[in-house]
Order: C-alpha cells, then structure tokens, then sequence
C-alpha cells in the first residue's frame, strides 16, 4: 500500500490555507459592517468600517472567482 | 444509427443511476443552507440543480475513462456495465431510505468491480488501485474536509464573538447561499461527468462511437438533464441527516463548512488526489461543529454514516456481482434484472412513503429520538 503523503499534504494544506484566507476575511468584513450599522444608528458615517468591509469582500470574491475559473477551464 | 437493446439498455439504467446520484447528492451543497434557513428548501434545490446542469456543460475535461484503472478496461462489456450500474443504483436508493449520505462514487466503482469480478476474475480488479484511488481518499477526505472547517468555524466565530449578531446572523445567511451554490457547481462537473462516461464507454465498447471519442451532445444533454432532474427532486432523507441530525447548524458554521468542502473539492481535484464530494462535505459538516463552541456533534449519527460508507463499495459489489451473474446468461438473464431493479426500486419508494420527508417538513425537529450507534 503505498500512499502518497506528498498529493496528501499539498490538498490538506492548500485547503486548509485558503479556507483560513477566505472566511477570516469574510469575518473581518462581516466585522466592519456591523461596525457601519451601529455607526450609521448613532448618526456617524461608519465609513472606516464600510471601508474594511468591501475590501474583505472583494478579495473573498476574487478568490471564489479563481475557484470558478479552476472548475471551469 | 442503430443501437443494439443492450446498449440502449445501459443507456437508460446510466441516467437511471446518474438521477439518484442528483437526489443522493443535493444534500452535499444544500443541507446546511436549508437547515439555517439561507435558503428555502424549494429554492435551494432549484438553485442547486440548474448548477448541475451548468456543471455538466462547463468542463470540457471528460471523464475518460469512468473506471480510472480499478478494473480492466478491455474485459468490460456492456453487461457487465449494466451489472454495476444495478448495483449502485440499489445501494443508492437504500441508502436513500436510511437517509445516510453515502458515496455515489464508491457505488458505481463498487458495482462495477462486483460485475467485473464475476465476469472476467478477480484478476481483472486491479487491487492496488482501489486501495489507492478509493480506500485512501475515503479515509482523508472527511478528516481533511473536516480539521479545515473547524478551523475555519472558530476562526468566523473568533473574529465575530464581539461583533453585532444581527448583522452577523443576516451577513452570513447571504454568504452561506454563495458558498452553496459553489458546491453545488463543483458537483455537477464532477458528477454528470462520471455518467456521460459510462454511455460514451458503452457506445465505443459497442462500435456505434470511435475510439476515444468524446461525448455525442445528446450524452452531455441527457446525462445533465437526469442529475437535475434528481437533485430537483431533493433526496429530503439525506438533507434531513445532514443539516439537522448531525449537529445544529448557525449560518457562520454553515459558510465555514460549504466554503471548506469547496475549497477542498477544488483543490483535491487539481492537485490529483481524488476525494469524495459526500465525504468531504460530511466532514465539513462535523467540522463545523467541533468549531463552534459547544455546538454538539452526536457522533452516534457520524458513526452510523461511516458505517455506510464502509458498507458501500462491498455491498455495491456483491449486488453488482450477483447482476452480473444473472444478466451474463443471456438476454432473459438481462431482462430479469432489469425488471428486478424497477420492482426493488418501487419497493423501496413505497416504503419511504411510510415516513416520507419533503421539502415542507424537512426542517422540523424529529418525531422520535435518532437511534444512534446501534443501526
């Protein structure tokens, strides 16, 4: 039996690194819209949140694009 | 042009297989959005079903050969083809009954090593490539699929503890269909392949298609068409299982797992190490719920399923196996069979009537407890 632990790793740490990526900045984005909302209720503008929050979902974005590309070509 | 009745045979129980690969496998994408609510069910299995149909037409990389050198490709006949895929639609549909999200995949390999064994000898099963394409990847893919989702979950949950949950809650609701519907296209180009397949297979085996050929557009057409079809009709049993039984399931945790299973699924198949869509979204969903504090997994639920996808490629064998026996014998051999599988699967249908769930009372709390580990 012979298992290929080099296949193996590069999936689990691909994977592992790229979810790490993407939800974490969708949390951080997901943070800076709550932030805009409770800025927006106290009459602030919320800007630097808002700011953040697009950022985080560009680039979580971008990265799914890349997946959508991979599946397709 | 003509086709012999065997070909046509194996055509019709291709995409018989290919509609309960679709029901079996809606659970895979949409479970977890259905359980949290992201989407409603009716909507989310419609989503999830065109995607399989856009799926089935976007990848121009055919599956060429279905079988990946699990058995010899030059013993294979029609019938034999047949047998297996007897053999995986049976296993599919029980499976199906008991709501376990087992692997479509190690169905149809396991039905078609049965049938060839039979057929040709245990020589024409190259047992090192199961070990290596199968065995391996089942065991990894739910621990894969399942540490990345948990580091994903707490990492959301980190991050968000003292955000605005209002917020939280209805950001990740719209996420969660996102990261869905991502699953849900992954799998169509996976699996609609693997059917497509099989007819192109059976078409070259027969001399109606050249060697090598890729699949005629009615294949692609047809082969779509059938795992929609299948998914659109919602295999609610597995989604049940899968988004309620295993572990409760808040959209962040729903995000994280979809998002893992995604990226996995993505990367697994660029990177030459096959996983299983089912296992690898089981283990996001188990993931997920270590991930989340104090989220619950009832592990009697996980254990049952790994009990299944144990089961699936011997069982899917030995039905394949005993197909192959009958249908080897000729013509009424084949039609026995045949007309067998319909009568298991009208069997199996009206049993399920007994305790049905639909997509109207999929979310609700179960009637009685689960009866965990023993099963």
């Amino acid at each position: 039996m012979k298992i290929d632990w080099v296949a193996l790793g590069s999936v689990f740490l691909i994977a592992l690194v790229a979810v790490v990526v993407v939800t974490g900045l969708f949390a951080v984005g997901v943070r800076g819209l709550a932030l805009r909302t409770t800025a927006r209720e106290s009459g602030a503008g919320g800007t630097g949140g808002l700011t953040a929050a697009v950022v985080c979902f560009a680039v979580c974005a971008a990265i799914v694009a890349y997946g959508v590309y991979l599946i397709v070509a | 042009m003509g086709f012999s009745l065997i070909v046509i045979v194996v055509i019709v129980a291709a995409l018989a297989f290919d509609f309960t690969n679709g029901f079996h496998d809606t659970a895979n994408a949409m479970a977890t959005s259905i359980a949290t609510g992201a989407l409603k069910p009716k909507v989310a299995v419609a989503i999830s079903a065109v995607l399989n149909l856009a799926g089935a037409f976007l990848s121009t990389e055919v599956a060429k050969t279905i079988s990946g050198g699990i058995v010899d490709d030059t013993k294979i006949t029609p019938v034999v083809i047949f047998a297996g895929l007897f053999g995986a639609i049976i296993w599919n549909l029980l499976t199906w009954l008991l709501g376990l999200p087992s692997s479509s995949s190690h169905a149809l390999f396991g039905g078609l090593i049965g049938a060839t064994w039979i057929a040709s000898g245990a020589d024409a099963v190259h047992f090192a490539a199961v070990v290596q394409k199968i065995l391996i990847p089942a065991v990894a893919s739910p621990i894969v699929a399942g540490i990345v989702a948990m580091v994903g979950t707490f990492l959301v949950y980190k991050i968000t503890q003292t955000a605005r949950q209002d917020v939280v809650g209805k950001t990740f609701k719209t996420a969660q269909a996102l990261s869905a519907s991502l699953v849900s296209l992954a799998h169509g180009t996976n699996d609609a392949q693997k059917t497509m397949g099989v007819i192109t297979l059976t078409l070259i085996a027969s001399g109606s298609l050249a060697s090598g050929a890729a699949p005629p557009v009615w294949v692609i057409l047809c082969s779509g068409a059938a795992i929609a079809a299948g998914t659109y009709l919602g295999g609610w049993r597995i989604i049940q299982t899968m988004g309620r039984k295993i572990t409760e399931i808040q959209t962040p945790q729903g995000f994280a797992a979809e998002t893992s299973a995604a990226v996995t699924i993505l990367a697994s198949s660029h990177l030459g190490f096959a996983l299983s869509t089912t296992h690898v979204c089981s283990g996001g969903v188990i993931g997920s719920g270590v991930g989340r504090k104090l989220a619950e997994v009832r592990w009697g639920v996980a254990g049952r399923m790994a009990i299944a996808w144990l089961l699936t490629l011997p069982a899917a064998a030995i039905i394949g196996a005993i197909a192959s026996e009958i249908s080897s014998s000729g013509g009424v051999g084949t039609v026995l069979v045949g007309v067998a599988g319909v009568a298991v699967a009208v069997v199996i249908y009206l049993w399920s009537r007994r305790n049905p769930v639909t997509a109207s009372n999929v979310n609700e709390p179960e009637q009685q407890p689960v009866t965990v580990g023993a099963a």
